[in-house]
């Protein structure tokens, strides 16, 4: 590692930290390392969708024409039509000629449900519906090895799943009053929905806990290199900088402590 | 105010700190845990592990850096195993602030095939990964189902040119790839609804062979398209990721991140049972006032 490169992860560390702080309280370095999140995350889509998009699919289509005749000239010039519709867009910052925008928006629309509708159906709601109602395995009834719960393509399993989404659509059914025997399936399909829900918690606690123990990972590697001296780029301004955020960081918390204090005085 | 009433009232931000002086420490002191494989990761791992050399498995990722802590593991680990199989892969990134980091993945992973390593007891001499014969990056363009659907018909409808603006045609290993049907399997690395995409408009329309690999908070949603074949294999989260790095015998951060995680669930689980018998006890406490 270089020391620009070592610059720009002590950075990366510094944006880091600043981001944690929020769960103490929200302070200007949070606020700054939020806005230049999205500030970067705008200027870069911008950058790559003219790189990787417009140049590519439609300036190098039209290359062979001439701009001053507006590439009437080009051999391709059909991609001129979703380019034209592409700039009608832009018509909706004035209030006179918004309403042109609703060409193209309607035109996108249309292709995107026409081609949305029978895939989703077929792929989203047919086939789950099949699956749902597969023919019981009874060679496989209580999974692989003569006995496992978590085998999903198991008789067992199929039976719990035909009966969970039921009981959970039956939930849903409101046209009639949940009492009675229809009134204990919809509990069951309750039932249904909240283990559903702790799955997908338990998953959430892990992608967020994930989340953390990368940046503790990345902060790690940027200690490391501060201390690294088989780095034949390594010299005295990793260690100045390392100290300089560790400094950082240590005032900034004793600065929190001395509020702190004073507002307890002040309150006592 | 009784001790239950203190544990309802409890500042959150001490448990964000004792959790996070929890993974500090769990990354501090090195030692491994146990990684237990499922056999819907262990899908993935054998799909590609019995592909003959020289076949092409297309890796969509499909993830922005928010989300890089969990898929890059998957990344990293799938890929490597590609390449040391001599398997080609095309990489496509279509969320909107992914192709850099693909990139630097890319050139990452490319780096580390320059050494011999051992895994599950073979070894494999290092190689040089060179872009358009090993590999071909798409990049990214927008609307990913129309996307996904184009490519269905020929690469180069959506992407006449590479990442690098390369035309694909002049690429030796797309010379004779037209679209899916060229393709062993498509890996999705998403966190977002690209997923849904790739199962309706790519697997559903085009027939071919799907895995998934997941951020944590999707994976339970996912799991119902594995029961019905759409998919052949799912890897959930830092989970998954640990889980091919093991089956891969590549130990990389997933695998050091699950140690820091067992303990972090620990501390977790502590506070919902100590957050629950608050709640109960401080209930019972106000039925017996009442009463």
């Amino acid at each position: 590692m270089d020391f620009y490169t070592f610059l720009w992860t002590t950075f990366g560390v510094f944006v880091t930290l600043a981001t944690f702080s929020f769960l103490y309280k929200d302070n200007p370095f949070y606020k700054f390392a939020e806005h230049l999140v999205v500030g970067v995350s705008a200027g870069y889509f911008i950058i790559i969708l003219w790189h990787n998009s417009l140049v590519p699919n439609l300036f190098q289509k039209l290359a062979d024409g001439d701009w001053y005749y507006f590439w009437l000239n080009s051999s391709q010039l059909w991609y001129l039509i979703p380019a034209i519709l592409g700039v009608l867009m832009w018509t909706r910052f004035s209030k006179d000629y918004a309403w042109v925008s609703r060409w193209p928006m309607a035109l996108y629309i249309g292709i995107s449900t026409g081609i949305a509708i029978p895939l989703e159906m077929a792929n989203r709601v047919n086939k789950q519906l099949y699956a749902m109602m597969a023919d019981i395995d009874w060679s496989n009834f209580f999974g692989t090895n003569g006995f496992d719960l978590l085998d999903v393509n198991s008789g067992l399993s199929q039976v719990i799943i035909f009966i969970g989404a039921s009981a959970a659509l039956i939930y849903f059914f409101f046209s009639k009053e949940h009492t009675g025997l229809f009134g204990k399936v919809a509990t069951f399909g309750l039932w249904t929905l909240m283990i559903s829900f702790g799955a997908s918690f338990g998953f959430t606690v892990m992608a967020r806990i994930s989340l953390f123990i990368n940046r503790i990972q990345d902060v790690g590697v940027w200690g490391e290199a501060a201390w690294d001296s088989t780095n034949p780029n390594y010299g005295a301004g990793f260690q100045i900088v390392f100290w300089l955020m560790i400094a950082f960081v240590v005032g900034y918390i004793i600065n929190e402590l001395r509020l702190f204090a004073r507002s307890k005085s002040k309150a006592s | 105010m009784n001790i239950f009433d203190k544990l309802m009232k409890l500042d959150r931000r001490w448990i964000f700190l004792l959790l996070a002086i929890v993974c500090v420490w769990s990354y501090l002191v090195p030692f491994d845990i146990p990684i237990m494989t499922e056999p819907e990761s262990e899908a993935i791992y054998s799909f590609i592990d019995s592909l003959p050399p020289g076949d092409i498995v297309f890796i969509a990722i499909d993830y922005d850096p928010n989300n890089l802590a969990e898929l890059h593991p998957m990344t990293y680990a799938i890929v490597e195993h590609c390449w040391r199989k001599k398997l080609k892969v095309i990489f496509s990134a279509l969320s909107q602030n992914g192709p850099g980091m693909a990139d630097q993945a890319i050139r990452d992973i490319s780096d580390s095939l320059l050494v011999d390593k051992v895994y599950n007891g073979v070894e494999f001499k290092g190689r040089e990964i060179v872009r358009g014969v090993d590999y071909c990056f798409l990049g990214y363009k927008p609307y990913y189902a129309l996307i996904i659907l184009g490519m269905g018909q020929d690469f180069r409808l959506p992407f006449p040119n590479d990442y690098y603006g390369t035309p694909l045609d002049s690429l030796p290993m797309m010379r004779n790839v037209i679209n899916y049907d060229q393709v062993s399997c498509v890996i999705d690395l998403s966190g977002g609804n690209i997923t849904d995409a790739w199962i309706s408009y790519g697997q559903g329309r085009f027939n071919f062979p799907l895995a998934l690999g997941l951020t944590g908070v999707m994976t339970s949603q996912y799991y119902p398209y594995l029961g019905s074949g759409q998919v052949f294999g799912i890897m959930g989260g830092l989970l998954g990721a640990a889980q091919y790095e093991e089956m891969a015998d590549n130990p990389g951060r997933a695998k050091e991140g699950m140690r820091i995680q067992f303990f972090a669930h620990l501390v977790i689980i502590f506070f919902i049972v100590i957050g629950n018998i608050g709640f109960f006890m401080t209930r019972r406490q106000k039925k017996k006032e009442v009463s």
